[in-house]
């Protein structure tokens, strides 16, 4: 310690780490708020198929791919062929 | 009605036990019937602490497996006589606790007490997310430092995912207990301050506990620090914290720097 740290109070180290949480933690919430992001599309996409087509909820796919510019948002539906699912719609 | 609460953190290490024993003791002296559970199975700990751990015959994980009864588990407090404990196991085997064991024995513990304490493990794992899950209420236990509020941050999300409450789209009351907190530190801005955690963890406060001597001497003895020395700031933090859990009103006393006049001279820190 000199005598200017006397003189002028000095800055602790707590702002950093205060300001090293907030950047980090708003990374770290946004990263998980995208996994729940993908289950909640995952399900809300299933609902509105299977209201049309008999799809077995194992068949949906939903990835989505972070990237700096853009993000993709990929989905894979396993439709059956159409006279099974109708045959299906007729059990409903 | 039973409230259950999960005293948890993610990180360990920062004061979940001891304060499951503070707040659990303090509860049970306002007369309340307090049991609080360890989840640390291979870890146990909360035994040590109360001062219980050689009156420790069966555990949790033999209540769940169905070895023995609840009642037989149970150890009363020596001092206290409304405070429970359910030891966990020294097994390493972590699957011995099963969802529907617990869940059957939470539903007990609820038959017969006013609080269930649930000391979670740290981490994210199975064990921690087991004793969370039946929670009515949770208390996150942070130090103030930053892998601590990271790992809080971390445990809330789980809180607001894998609890029963959060399934059924109901709210789970959260509390932040800050432990550990050094004013001085604080003051000198080389601590995070209260108001710093709570901003970035947009959570209520329960209590402060400071650093402090007693809290070691406390867990040395086998005492929480509640009856060991009733008097000393974290004894009062714990009282104060246990009565607001109770939904009391209790003014907030941020511990302040007590500094003699030869240490202001020297910037030297009080013990």
């Amino acid at each position: 310690m000199n005598w200017t740290s006397l003189l002028f109070k000095r800055r602790g180290s707590a702002p950093v780490a205060r300001e090293r949480l907030q950047i980090l933690l708003a990374h770290e919430r946004s990263a998980l708020g995208q996994s729940n992001l993908i289950t909640v599309l995952r399900e809300e996409i299933l609902a509105a198929i299977s209201r049309h087509v008999a799809v077995d909820p194992e068949s949906v796919q939903v990835t989505m791919d972070r990237g700096a510019a853009i993000s993709t948002l990929e989905i894979e539906v396993e439709i059956p062929n159409l006279e099974e699912a109708e045959k299906a719609a007729v059990n409903f | 009605m039973a409230n259950v609460v999960v005293v948890t953190s993610g990180k360990g290490g920062v004061g979940k036990t001891t304060s499951t024993a503070g707040l659990g003791t303090a509860l049970a002296q306002t007369g309340q019937r307090v049991v609080v559970v360890d989840f640390d199975v291979g870890l146990r700990n909360l035994d040590l602490v109360l001062g219980a751990e050689r009156r420790v015959v069966f555990d949790f994980i033999n209540v769940v497996q169905g070895v023995v009864k609840l009642h037989q588990a149970l150890i009363r407090d020596k001092r206290v006589e409304t405070l429970w404990l359910l030891p966990a196991s020294q097994t390493r085997d972590k699957d011995a606790l099963t969802d529907e064991g617990v869940a059957r024995v939470i539903g007990e513990l609820r038959n017969k007490f006013d609080w269930i304490l649930c000391d979670s493990p740290a981490g994210i794992e199975r064990g921690a997310t087991l004793a969370m899950r039946h929670a009515d209420m949770a208390v996150i236990v942070t130090n103030p430092e930053v892998s601590s509020v990271r790992d809080s941050d971390r445990i809330i999300g789980l809180l607001d995912s894998k609890t029963e409450r959060a399934e059924r789209g109901e709210q789970l009351p959260k509390h932040i207990l800050v432990t550990r907190f050094d004013p001085a530190r604080a003051s000198r801005g080389e601590m995070l301050n209260i108001a710093d955690v709570l901003e970035i963890l947009s959570l209520p406060l329960l209590g402060i506990i400071p650093e402090s001597e007693e809290v070691l001497r406390a867990s040395n003895i086998g005492a929480p620090v509640v009856l060991n020395n009733p008097e000393s700031a974290p004894a009062r933090a714990y009282m104060d914290s246990a009565r607001r859990l109770m939904g009391e009103q209790i003014d907030m006393i941020v511990p302040s720097e007590k500094r003699g006049f030869f240490n202001k001279l020297f910037g030297r820190r009080a013990a």
